[in-house]
């Protein structure tokens, strides 16, 4: 019995959960650009909720705030490109 | 070392605002989150915004909404913020506080990218709130109320969707069904794995309608349909039976009318007819006016235009939507329109704006509609417009903004008492030079000569039920002057004060009688015009008289003091005499208490530098009760009620305490708390006011007692929202003063100074500073103080901009093609019409730039000028703007060390700079300016290509250092350019600013905070020796001390690094000065580390860092200035005592009183790096707004009394300003 629960909890299981739970939750066979992907959209999130930071993007671009809220929002689409050819194994 | 944090100006800006009746009753309100407070705005009858409550929160608010619960009278705020929790709030009149009504977590805290709070929406019924965040989450609560008609909340449903991008939501109106709300979304899912690219083009926003089943208690997506790729905001439709219900999407030029089941209906946006091809239109802000018969939408774009939408429908069949031009006002973060007929506009920068609607935008204006929509094979038709005049809105207040603060000098330039704060404000045509000085604002509304110095002023009324002052008494050194008080104020005879002596006081006495004293006697005028004349025994004089409405007590010389009280018919009687050991220097009585005959004491300060209180009852009468004993003879006094510590408005369920004021000679302010009963003095404050002994006048401010104190300059103490402030009036030295009542001024102040009487209003109550504004042309950027004729001199810039030529240009060309289509269309002829005649054109022009912005260039244009500004007049001596797409970055002044010139003004730029795709420029520049006439004005020595961008410039001995991309360099004056000493190429980024010290250069790296460095002259070589371990993106650095630096980084921290002292030692010991270590280097990095003495998370991005003090004699402490416009301190501690007593304050604080939006106030201040050793003042200050009971148990706790516990609070922001 204590090994079928443990099995229910183990490591993968528990990664698993907290992949699906947490995006951006990192995996052993992460790519480099996956990781590039997460951080970017983290960052422009973030740019996002803080208003005094959004105000000093604005004032260094010259641009309203709403705008550059939007821009930051369309950016998280495609944050660093297309993704790479996949190398089939 | 330990700081204590205070704000000193809340910050300016406005990140999102809704309005509705928080109160309760009939008045509609304004909440405004500013970041890290929430405000609660009102505008009063004459239609000045007031500030009912201002919490700071110690969090960011991200979101705001508001609703009502069916049947309810009064509103909720629900607020999103970074604390992963919704708060929903309720305003208490009776406390004047925000109640937290309900707080739910929902996820971790930070503004993280799933965890809810960007986003809020409510179901326009208040069944339910939406909150979500820019991916992923969406949480819905189910808002009911229970048996006892209180708010309950559901626990959270969950709408997720995972891998996708949420840019807005809003309720839908669908009455009474189930509540439904929109958003905007785009899945990324398949973009992020298609090498091509074909699915990230093909990506599609989809307006999404979720749908709370309230019966099934479940939200389900109901309807998903592909909406334009350009979409950023969603505003609810009226539904319901008022309205067809549904959304508009605003996207990028265009406004859609969407609903499940309904065909799109589309209109553009007029565009300017001046705007580049390459920009859209987009709309970011909105307001909804809704009456029971119409609605309709105004939306605001990026440029400022408004434009009003309005919907045909039949039923709930839409037919056409119309955008029609509106107005024209700055950007604003958020508009809101009140049922009151106003508008409040939070401009996303410089000062916010009410706006009272003239007309609702019926009148022909440029309208685009769904019905003339015409696709071409380019797309879609564009309708252009001209920006004009106001037409349907004007201007009826503004709220002060100093949004954003770009950079910040403490000076004291202008020779006054304490220095002035100078401030660089605004962005591109709303930029200004802002002098700000610690004190209330007053609006003088008459000066008249008198003739003759007077010496003393009074007013009276006839009435005690009058509500209006009936004379003003002017006492000279030989004679009374009386002035009525009407339409004019003019000088009667017929008052019946005794004109031909000097008079000591001038009262209402009684109901209906007035009294003068003068040296000889007591002269008391009767209603009836009876007057009874009570004279001075021998040859004594009056010299001191302290009364109220009932009671009088006179002092003679000698030191003798007579007791006379009223009687039942309205004599004065007397009726104690008593004998002071010496003369009598000040008296004063507390006002008559509510309900009661006469008050109990009197208070009596003698040149012994003692003050006694004395009993007025009359079985102990002139007993001595207490004796205290001060530093310097008492000049005045005043027996003050003071509500401290009030919770409520009024004060309710505190009781008042009398608080005993002395002037004392040395310029002291003495305040003590008098016992009510037994007449004890316990709890001294003291503060130092001016070099003349403060004279003190009670005063009414906001219908409550409030002490003037004029002292070298004047001052007030008054109670603002439940604290005691005693702040300075930005005014001259006043002799003496009156509270003044009338028809055109309710709560004014009369003063003499000089051989003038002055009438003055105090402003703005509650506010730190005041400022002076001189308006400049571009965003600034940096300035310096030229030393000698203490001008100041500032660099301006803007990208995406015209020269003031061009604007010039195409001003001319727009108004002659308006003259020469005489016959044109409608919107022409109203801008001739605005226009007027050619002469007041340019007026109107002036202030249109401010109003309307400058047309927007492409963006890699740029504009900059160099200004040498006259603080003092605020003119401008001279003003250079560069060509050729050249903009300034930084500048200094510099003398070099052959002085052949003096001090010269070094000036960095770049031309053509690009940010985008790539950062990129043609070239920078150092320019060398010399100071011709007397420093007023600017000339061009000499240009020195250089190739990066100069970003900071320094003088060092006798030298010009320059921070150039990631290189530091030493220059020389040469005669056509500058030469190249030395250099350094070992910066990890790009060099953002620059200290000198001695030998030591300090430098800040934009992403690798500090650096120091030192020249070996006799090796000509720059070499760093310690930097910091910490990647910080530096924004304002500050040179502390030899060792230690501060400084500020991006995400809002403050902190200060220090070199420790043996390692400071050992380099400045070794010959080598370090050099050999330094080659040996350490992990890519200086051989040395600096350590981080200090940590705090301000919570805004800090622009500029100084070390000043703001008071005459004050300890000095490190000001910032921030971009959502705040001040703030940092003041060292000097004894561990304080540290102590402070830091478990703070703690205990933290306990009993968490911050309101749900974040943790530690977690909050440790946002990015641990707090170290910094106490938040701004968290001790919210001490006073406690319960007494919560009080007194964390005064226990710390073994103090309450008082005790503000006295602190207030002698420490005394050292501060």
């Amino acid at each position: 019995m204590d090994l079928k629960a443990s099995d229910r909890f183990n490591i993968n299981s528990q990664l698993e959960h907290l992949q699906a739970k947490y995006v951006g939750t990192g995996h052993a066979d992460l790519s480099r650009f996956e990781w590039a992907v997460n951080i970017q959209r983290d960052s422009y999130a973030s740019y996002i909720g803080h208003y005094p930071v959004l105000a000093y993007f604005a004032i260094s671009e010259n641009e309203s705030i709403g705008r550059e809220r939007y821009n930051f929002m369309q950016k998280m689409l495609l944050p660093c490109g297309l993704p790479p050819e996949r190398e089939e194994d | 070392m330990y700081l204590y944090s205070l704000t000193l100006q809340r910050p300016g800006g406005v990140v999102c605002a809704t309005n509705g009746n928080f109160v309760g009753g009939k008045t509609q309100e304004i909440v405004v989150a500013r970041g890290k407070t929430l405000d609660l705005l009102r505008p009063d009858e004459s239609g000045k915004l007031q500030t009912l409550l201002s919490v700071e929160v110690f969090g960011a608010i991200r979101s705001l909404a508001q609703f009502r619960l069916t049947g309810s009278q009064k509103d909720y705020v629900v607020v999103g913020s970074d604390s992963g929790r919704l708060v929903i709030l309720e305003y208490s009149r009776e406390r004047n506080v925000f109640h937290k009504v309900h707080q739910e977590t929902f996820g971790k805290s930070g503004c993280r990218r799933i965890v809810p709070g960007q986003f809020l929406a409510v179901d326009p019924k208040g069944r339910a709130a939406m909150v979500a965040a820019c991916e992923k989450q969406k949480l819905v609560y189910v808002l009911n109320r229970d048996a006892a008609a209180r708010l309950t909340i559901s626990s959270p449903l969950e709408a997720h969707k995972s891998h996708t991008i949420t840019y807005s939501v809003t309720g839908v109106d669908c009455g009474f069904d189930n509540p439904v709300f929109a958003a905007i979304e785009l899945d990324y899912s398949e973009a992020d794995i298609d090498p091509t690219g074909q699915a990230a083009a093909d990506a599609q926003k989809h307006l999404t309608f979720y749908e709370l089943d309230l019966g099934l208690n479940h939200v389900s997506r109901k309807w998903s349909e592909p909406v334009d790729n350009g979409a950023n905001l969603l505003v609810t439709v009226p539904g319901g039976g008022d309205g067809p219900s549904g959304v508009l999407v605003c996207a990028e030029n265009f406004v859609i009318y969407k609903n499940q089941g309904h065909p799109d209906v589309r209109a553009v946006i007029p565009r300017r007819a001046d705007l580049p091809a390459e920009r859209g239109v987009l709309v970011v802000s909105a307001a909804t006016h809704r009456q029971k018969s119409m609605f309709f939408f105004l939306l605001q774009t990026e440029y400022g235009d408004i434009f009003r939408v309005t919907l045909e429908h039949e039923g709930d069949r839409v037919t056409e939507l119309k955008i029609k031009y509106f107005d024209t006002i700055p950007v604003t973060a958020s508009m809101s329109v009140l049922k009151t007929g106003f508008l409040f506009a939070a401009s996303e920068f410089g000062n916010h704006a009410l706006y009272q609607f003239q007309a609702i935008g019926e009148a022909e204006d440029v309208e685009a509609s769904s019905a003339t929509l015409m696709e071409t094979e380019e797309g879609f038709q564009p309708v252009f417009f001209q920006p004009r005049g106001l037409k349907n809105l004007v201007r009826i207040d503004q709220v002060e903004s100093l949004m954003p603060i770009m950079d910040m000098r403490v000076m004291n330039l202008f020779e006054e008492e304490t220095p002035q704060v100078f401030t660089l404000c605004g962005r591109g045509p709303r930029s200004s030079l802002r002098i700000l000085r610690p004190g209330l604002a007053i609006n003088e509304m008459a000066v008249s000569q008198l003739p003759g110095t007077p010496s003393a002023v009074w007013t009276v009324k006839k009435n005690v039920n009058d509500e209006f002052d009936a004379y003003i008494v002017v006492s000279f050194v030989n004679a009374t002057l009386v002035l009525s008080i009407g339409e004019t104020i003019e000088e009667v005879s017929d008052s019946g004060f005794l004109d031909t002596t000097p008079s000591l006081s001038v009262s209402l006495l009684g109901d209906d009688s007035l009294m003068q004293v003068h040296p000889n006697g007591i002269r008391h005028i009767r209603e009836d015009g009876r007057i009874n004349e009570w004279k001075t025994p021998g040859k004594k004089t009056i010299v001191k008289v302290g009364l109220n409405r009932l009671q009088v007590v006179i002092a003679l010389s000698g030191g003798e003091l007579i007791y006379f009280e009223m009687d039942m018919t309205g004599q004065l009687m007397e009726v104690e005499k008593h004998e002071m050991p010496g003369d009598v220097a000040c008296l004063d009585i507390a006002p008559v208490p509510e309900g009661r005959h006469r008050s109990r004491f009197l208070a009596v300060g003698s040149y012994d530098n003692t003050i006694r209180i004395l009993s007025l009852d009359p079985d102990d009468c002139m007993q001595i009760l207490s004796v205290q004993s001060v530093s310097s003879p008492p000049e005045s006094l005043l027996l003050l009620e003071v509500q401290a510590s009030t919770g409520g408005e009024d004060g309710a369920d505190h009781p008042a305490s009398v608080f005993l004021n002395a002037g004392l000679q040395n310029g002291v302010l003495f305040r003590t708390v008098v016992d009510m009963v037994t007449g004890q003095l316990s709890d001294t404050r003291s503060r130092f006011l001016g070099l003349r002994a403060p004279k003190l006048f009670s005063a009414t401010v906001r219908g409550r007692q409030a002490m003037l104190c004029l002292s070298s300059r004047p001052w007030l103490g008054y109670i603002h929202q439940g604290h005691f402030l005693l702040t300075p009036l930005s005014y001259e030295t006043l002799e003496y003063a009156a509270s003044f009542s009338s028809d055109q001024c309710a709560e004014g102040v009369v003063a003499v100074a000089g051989e003038a009487l002055r009438i003055f209003t105090i402003e703005r109550l509650g506010e730190t500073f005041n400022e002076t504004v001189v308006p400049l042309r571009y965003t600034p950027r940096k300035f310096v103080l030229q030393p000698r004729c203490k001008h100041l001199v500032i660099i301006e810039s803007d990208q995406g901009a015209f020269t003031a030529e061009e604007r010039e240009a195409a001003r001319k060309e727009c108004l002659e093609a308006a003259k020469m289509g005489e016959n044109g269309n409608a919107n022409n002829r109203q801008q001739m019409e605005n226009g007027g005649g050619v002469g007041d054109d340019d007026e109107d022009d002036a202030l249109s730039d401010e109003q309307y912005g400058y047309p927007k260039a492409e963006s890699d244009k740029w504009v900059s000028c160099i200004r040498v500004l006259d603080p003092r007049t605020g003119n401008t001596t001279c003003l250079l703007e560069l060509q050729e797409n050249e903009a300034a970055f930084s500048l200094c002044t510099v003398n070099f060390h052959d002085k052949e010139y003096g001090t010269l003004l070094a000036v960095g730029t770049a031309k053509g700079l690009q940010f985008w795709p790539k950062r990129s420029l043609a070239a920078g520049f150092i320019h060398i300016y010399r100071f011709v006439e007397e420093g007023k004005s600017l000339e061009l020595v000499h240009k020195t290509q250089v190739e990066g961008v100069p970003l900071t410039l320094c003088q060092y001995q006798g030298r010009l250092l320059a921070g150039i991309g990631s290189v530091l360099r030493l220059y020389d004056l040469g005669k056509r350019r500058l030469l190249r000493k030395c250099e350094n190429k070992l910066f990890p980024n790009t060099i953002v600013s620059m200290h000198t010290y001695r030998d030591r250069i300090y430098v800040g790296d934009i992403q690798e905070s500090f650096h120091y460095c030192k020249y070996r002259r006799d090796e000509n070589q720059l070499y760093i020796f310690a930097d910091d371990s910490v990647p910080r993106w530096l924004t304002a650095s500050h040179h502390i001390d030899f060792d230690t630096m501060a400084g500020a980084d991006k995400f809002g921290n403050i902190y200060f690094v220090r070199l420790p002292q043996d390692l400071s030692d050992e380099i400045e010991e070794d010959p080598t000065g370090g050099k050999i270590k330094w080659e040996q280097g350490k992990l890519n990095g200086a051989p040395n580390k600096m350590e981080e003495i200090v940590q705090f998370h301000v919570g805004d991005v800090v622009t500029c860092l100084q070390k000043a003090s703001l008071i005459p004699g004050g300890g000095e402490c490190v000001i910032y200035g921030t971009v959502m416009g705040s001040l703030g301190a940092l003041l060292p501690f000097t004894s561990r005592e304080d540290v102590d007593f402070f830091s478990h304050l703070e703690m205990h604080m933290r306990q009993e009183h968490p911050p309101l939006c749900g974040r943790d106030h530690m977690a909050f201040r440790s946002a990015y790096f641990p707090v170290k050793d910094v106490i938040d003042g701004d968290l001790c200050e919210q001490f006073p707004t406690l319960p007494p009971d919560l009080q007194r148990k964390i005064a226990d706790e710390l073994d103090r009394t309450p008082g005790e516990i503000l006295k602190k609070l207030e002698d420490v922001r005394n050292k501060i300003i």
